[in-house]
């Protein structure tokens, strides 16, 4: 994390993990489950007897994004502390 | 005692649940009334929002909608999903920081323009007016079928439901009878869930057993299901068929219009911090997927089940005489929601896909003469789980009770999203703006009358477009909503123009081309090209337009944007203020 506290580097910073949370989000929806799942096919990994792609639409999917979120609320609460902009 | 006892017991127990949360939660204030004053606790409101969220046709339809299309219709559990990362992320944090009661209220204080709210209170009346008629008349059928009365007076008991702890209450009020009818919702659907999950799989997890082994076979559960569709001329369940572009369109509509739907948004209100409002969305969807990751291991499982006991000997063997089908078939046909025809005169039901060209030559062969289960109705396989698992009547006076409360919650939600945007944005910020505390709140108390009046006319006068209101509701939340919002938050040179013109741009596009393909105002026969994907431009259905309306809206408020004046200069104060969790506590008054 940089020395500089300004509002404009918390604010690049909050930007900077959405787009990496957002980049994941539409990995495991719309990449996983529906474009990249004939590649997904071919690894020699099923589950339930079905491929990885069927998977990632009907639960896999979901559950990153529970993951996404409290990832995110975490790693907020943490970077609102450290440029003193937490709700006292 | 009989099954329709039991059915007024369980849900006339819930309903004097709810008229008691109702008495105990009376809003004395209109903070209490618009955002039951801030102090929801955030895994409360996570519950209250899943069951806002969660509507009649979530509960009962979704396990059938799945079912009966298979991995395609995955886009309506992505769909409704992701679009809580994106609330989480992009809107619920700095909404809450904004310290409002309405999205309106946001979009005008933001964009410093009566006319932007004005647009603003248009989009969220015509979303939340079109989606709350389905929930009438889903708690209008709900009623008819567990207890057994018209649906008017069905319609008409759950409107006097509603009446009391929505106009008593208000936010304070609906937020803890959310929270009850959650509990009572999710208990309902898991019970039946389980039971079946064991009986097939022997694994108590639904979710988990979706994708274990089919006991009777010893196959995977899916790979069986996969089998026994296609050696009846049925599409294989976990393939693909049709275009990857409007999955992903329509998937990615439905997360935008998810993210932008007022009701929604405004739980976020009702929490005391803005770090409360990310955790609180985590928490919502945790509740909303115990649902959701239920729903298609119910749904796979019951069509597997019912292919099995039609076709006990496998499916290259004779089908079960009509006459030894099992009890709850004879039950449910007495519903019309199932119906059988022997149309070869053999006393046994075929089922299988008669719409099949290549299964057909098998099919006569056989000497069949068409599909015989000729009406299966997709909510039966919700529905009629408890008889089909064979458990104790309590279990299905619970599902009736969880039904009504899945219809209930998320119609006391858009009441309040529809009551609070004609009571505070039309009354308080543009017609009266002198009136005081108390007056206001008798205002919001007569619009929530007004609303549930219009709501059950609605409910008992359905216009013929009920059915596609679905897609006209996220479709247009998607396109207006949304990218307002965003942009007021991540754009600081955002102003008056460029929001108003996206939003107009956004409305007019999304609905022009819904009503092409699907008639003006959905009247059948005013289409003006035939709605299917060869004449869709560039093959994009109009249930997945709601994605380019918002692209269209972004870029035309860009557009606009560069070509007029910048915001002054305390509204960039204002987004920069937003922007920063600090002083939230501080904003709830104003």
């Amino acid at each position: 994390m940089s020395e500089d506290k300004s509002a404009a580097a918390y604010w690049s910073a909050n930007i900077r993990i959405i787009t990496i949370c957002l980049i994941i989000w539409a990995i495991v929806s719309y990449g996983f489950a529906i474009f990249l799942r004939p590649l997904l096919a071919m690894l020699p990994l099923t589950i339930g007897g079905v491929d990885l792609g069927f998977w990632f639409a009907q639960q896999g999917s979901i559950l990153t994004f529970i993951v996404l979120i409290f990832y995110y609320t975490w790693y907020m609460n943490r970077i609102d502390r450290e440029f003193g902009v937490d709700e006292q | 005692m009989d099954q329709f006892t039991l059915n007024l017991l369980v849900v006339g127990g819930s309903f004097a649940l709810y008229i008691g949360i109702a008495i105990w939660a009376r809003a004395g204030t209109t903070s209490d009334f618009y955002a039951a004053s801030r102090g929801v606790n955030p895994i409360v409101n996570g519950a209250a929002t899943a069951a806002d969220w969660m509507s009649a046709a979530s509960f009962i339809s979704m396990a059938g909608l799945i079912a009966f299309v298979g991995y395609g219709n995955s886009s309506f559990l992505m769909g409704w999903t992701g679009g809580y990362v994106l609330l989480a992320l992009l809107l619920a944090p700095y909404l809450r920081k904004f310290g409002r009661f309405t999205v309106p209220e946001f979009i005008g204080d933001r964009f410093y323009s009566q006319t932007a709210r004005i647009v603003a209170v248009v989009c969220l009346l015509v979303c939340s007016i079109t989606y709350v008629i389905g929930q009438m008349t889903g708690a209008g059928v709900a009623f008819s079928r567990f207890l057994e009365v018209q649906n008017t007076t069905g319609l008409l008991i759950a409107a006097a439901v509603v009446f009391i702890y929505a106009v008593l209450g208000g936010m304070k009020g609906i937020t803890y009878t959310q929270l009850a009818q959650y509990c009572v919702l999710i208990t309902a659907y898991t019970i039946p869930a389980v039971f079946i999950s064991m009986q097939l799989t022997n694994n108590p997890i639904p979710p988990l057993g979706l994708f274990s082994t089919h006991a009777e076979s010893g196959m995977p559960l899916l790979a069986k299901l996969d089998e026994v569709l296609m050696e009846l001329g049925f599409r294989d369940y976990t393939g693909h068929h049709g275009s990857l572009l409007n999955m992903a369109l329509f998937t990615l509509s439905l997360m935008i219009g998810t993210a932008g739907l007022p009701h929604v948004i405004i739980r976020f209100f009702t929490v005391p911090r803005v770090a409360d409002a990310r955790k609180s969305a985590g928490w919502a969807l945790v509740f909303i997927a115990l649902l959701y990751l239920t729903a298609p291991a119910v749904g796979a499982m019951a069509r597997l089940n019912i292919i099995t006991t039609i076709y006990p000997d496998g499916t290259s063997a004779e089908p079960i005489r009509y006459d030894e089908r099992p009890d709850w078939m004879h039950s449910w046909e007495q519903t019309g929601l199932l119906a059988f025809e022997d149309k070869n005169n053999d006393g046994r039901i075929q089922y299988y896909n008669d719409d099949s060209e290549e299964f057909a030559s098998i099919a006569a062969e056989r000497g069949w003469e068409g599909n015989e289960m000729v009406t299966f109705n997709r909510d039966i396989l919700v529905l009629a789980n408890p008889e089909i698992a064979q458990l104790p009547p309590w279990v299905l006076a619970l599902i009736a009770a969880g039904g009504l409360a899945a219809a209930l919650s998320t119609a006391a939600g858009l009441l309040l999203a529809i009551s609070s945007a004609v009571s505070h944005d039309l009354l308080k910020s543009v017609l009266l703006p002198k009136i005081t505390d108390k007056q206001e709140l008798m205002a919001a108390r007569i619009s929530m009358a007004f609303a549930i009046a219009l709501a059950t006319w609605l409910g008992l006068n359905p216009p013929g477009f009920a059915a596609q209101v679905v897609a006209l509701a996220f479709g247009l939340a998607a396109a207006t909503l949304f990218p307002a919002l965003m942009l007021g938050i991540f754009s600081k040179k955002m102003n008056t123009q460029g929001a108003v013109a996206g939003m107009l741009v956004g409305l007019i596009t999304t609905l022009l081309y819904i009503f092409t393909y699907l008639g003006w105002f959905f009247v059948p026969g005013t289409n003006m090209l035939p709605n299917t994907p060869d004449n869709w431009l560039f093959g994009i259905s109009p249930l997945s337009f709601g994605a380019i309306g918002a692209a269209l809206n972004f870029t035309a408020a860009y557009i606009v944007m560069k070509m007029t004046a910048e915001p002054p200069e305390h509204i960039q104060e204002l987004v920069e203020s937003i922007r920063v969790p600090r002083g939230a506590s501080g904003a709830v008054d104003h």
